[in-house]
């Protein structure tokens, strides 16, 4: 290690990966280095629970190629942190206690789980997290076919969880203290659809309920109800990870706060993906959106602006594509406006979210196809009263748009 | 860079494209052995909207493609301008579905995305939807 570098990135994931891209993109001679608490080279996170499942291995489940970090000069730090930011010094402080001085720096900390302080969970010992490559082979090496797996939290990363590992133990309870599942993307019909699929297997769920205490083995919920496990996987949810900025004196609010190009308020800091607020075009508001698309684009626009390019991450807005044990969930933007919705004769859920004109968000569930033509719809603010209002709402096809711009976005080069 | 267009005007709507682009992609020499009863999983899809207009569309190969920026696998990537997908990494999460402007990506068979590589990922040379076009609706040129 070197005591200055032109780029420095704390972080090793997807977001980082884009800013090393997107530095590599514009200046190929610059020194970078890259902080990674992990010890391992970028991984797709999401792909955690493939993993477990054995859809994906630890070859395949690297973001990048073995060469990389090679291929762009880029050094890593591997299982270090940075402790502290000294931006008027422009210096971070490791955990090993060395200062390492930069030109630019992003910070691509990624989020951290929530713990909500339960009483007696210290006295839990087989429990973890499902956050990291190394939580799920934690867990892949606890699990049994007798393990009963009890998982607090019924957002993504909970469910997620529940289906990379329920073919491997013996069953599955998910509480949640919110009233539905996925209830941060869902409403309650959505949900209801997702959960009756989800419970086909041996998967059950405790909703509108919480561990009010915790026994090694046992969770005492507040309705009463004891639920007894071996292996207790906490997803209650996720914070942006903020510290290094905030300490330094820097704009947080529930992330850091960053501008188009993604610079946040302290000088030749700038900040990328789970850690940061955006601004969501689809509603108009700052907020945190913790999606990998989010993380890569807005780690890319960091990279070409922290080597002196132009770059905006100015179209951020929220998109899941989520499934489960093959059933698809497609959501993106706000709920907002009125709702078009019908339901298809294959049972499938179609809601479409119009609000002057603009078409505001979008939950399809059981027919995810083309669905990315209404995602643009979105993002580029199409007049609705410029498309084919009929077809668009029975189905995602390029023959909504008028010939000319038909013309216009398949004539060329886009 | 040589791309795939379609002229509108000219399209039939015969969806011979999604045949050539399914036998293109299955090795074999024998099309009827290749894809006769078989459920057909092309790169290339024809449109149909009111007024009998049919449109057949497939990768863009977009300069700043949205599938790749989203890919959770890092499967996505783009050389020579051409945005390939390494199957053997994707999860089949459809998050590039969702994010495809064009709505032109589509699952293979087992739910694995599968993509257009302008038939360079195959034995025909030329992309087997232009040169199989009855009426010269699908060319493969450079444009601006
Ligand atoms: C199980 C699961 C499923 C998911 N599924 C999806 C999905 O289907 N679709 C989707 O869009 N998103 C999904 N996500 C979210 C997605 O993984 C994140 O949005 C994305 O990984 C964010 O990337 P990032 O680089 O911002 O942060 P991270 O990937 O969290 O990387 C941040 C890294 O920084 C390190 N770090 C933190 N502080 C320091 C420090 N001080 N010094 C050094 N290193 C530090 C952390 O250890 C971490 O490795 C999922 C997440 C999980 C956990």
């Amino acid at each position: 290690m070197k005591s200055y570098y032109d780029h420095i990135i704390v972080g090793n994931g997807v977001a980082a990966a884009g800013t090393i891209e997107g530095i590599r993109s514009t200046d190929g001679e610059g020194s970078i280095l890259a902080v990674s608490a992990e010890k391992h080279p970028v991984y797709g996170r999401p792909l955690i629970s493939y993993l477990l499942e054995g859809r994906t291995d630890r070859e395949h489940i690297n973001y990048r190629r073995d060469s990389f970090y090679a291929d762009n000069g880029c050094e890593v730090l591997y299982g270090e942190r940075a402790e502290a930011l000294d931006a008027a010094g422009k210096k971070v402080v490791l955990s090993t206690g060395e200062q390492v001085g930069y030109g630019k720096i992003c910070i691509a900390t990624g989020s951290n789980p929530f713990v909500p302080p339960f009483e007696g969970l210290e006295k839990v010992k087989n429990k973890l997290q499902f956050m990291t490559l190394d939580d799920a082979l934690a867990l892949s090496e606890l699990l049994s076919e007798e393990s009963r797996v009890l998982i607090m939290g019924a957002g993504l990363i909970g469910l997620k969880c529940a289906e990379g590992i329920c073919r491997r133990v013996r069953e599955i309870v998910v509480a949640d203290l919110a009233p539905r599942i996925l209830s941060s993307i869902l409403d309650d019909e959505c949900a209801g659809f997702i959960q009756r699929h989800v419970e086909k297997e041996n998967i059950s769920f405790l909703l509108g309920d919480t561990a009010e205490r915790f026994e090694d083995g046992k969770a005492f919920m507040k309705s009463g109800r004891v639920v007894e496990f071996d292996i207790l996987v906490l997803a209650v949810g996720v914070r942006a990870n903020t510290a290094l900025v905030k300490n330094a004196g820097g704009a947080v609010s529930r992330g850091i706060v960053v501008d188009t190009h993604m610079r946040t308020s302290l000088e030749d800091v700038f900040a990328a993906g789970d850690c940061v607020e955006n601004l969501d075009i689809s509603s108009g508001t700052g907020k945190v959106m913790a999606i990998l698309p989010n993380a890569y684009a807005g780690g890319f626009a960091a990279g070409v602006n922290m080597a002196g390019g132009t770059k905006l991450f100015d179209n951020a807005m929220p998109m899941n594509s989520i499934g489960f044990f093959g059933l698809h969930a497609m959501t993106a933007g706000t709920y907002e406006g009125q709702c078009e919705a019908f339901r298809g004769d294959d049972g499938s859920i179609n809601r479409l979210y119009i609000k002057d004109n603009l078409l505001k968000g979008f939950i399809f569930i059981g027919k995810p196809e083309r669905t990315g033509v209404y995602t643009y719809l979105i993002r580029e603010k199409v007049p609705l009263d410029s498309i084919d209002f009929e077809l668009f709402r029975r189905t995602a096809t390029q023959t909504m748009f008028s010939h000319d711009e038909r013309g216009r976005r398949f004539g060329g080069v886009v | 860079m040589k791309r795939i267009y379609v002229n509108e005007k000219w399209c039939l709507g015969c969806h011979l494209c999604e045949y050539n682009c399914a036998f293109a992609a299955s090795g074999s020499s024998d099309m009827s052995l290749a894809l006769k009863g078989r459920k057909l999983y092309p790169k290339i899809h024809v449109e149909e909207g009111s007024d009998r207009i049919t449109f057949a569309v497939s990768c863009r190969h977009c300069t700043d493609p949205m599938c790749m920026k989203s890919c959770i696998a890092g499967a996505i990537s783009k050389e020579d301008g051409i945005v390939k997908i390494d199957r053997s990494k994707c999860v089949g999460c459809l998050t590039c579905v969702l994010a495809c402007p064009y709505g032109a990506l589509a699952p293979g068979e087992n739910g694995i995305m599968q993509k257009c590589q302008l038939c360079t990922d195959n034995i025909c040379g030329e992309p087997a939807c232009v040169s199989g076009c009855p009426n010269g609706a699908i060319v493969f040129e450079e444009r601006d």
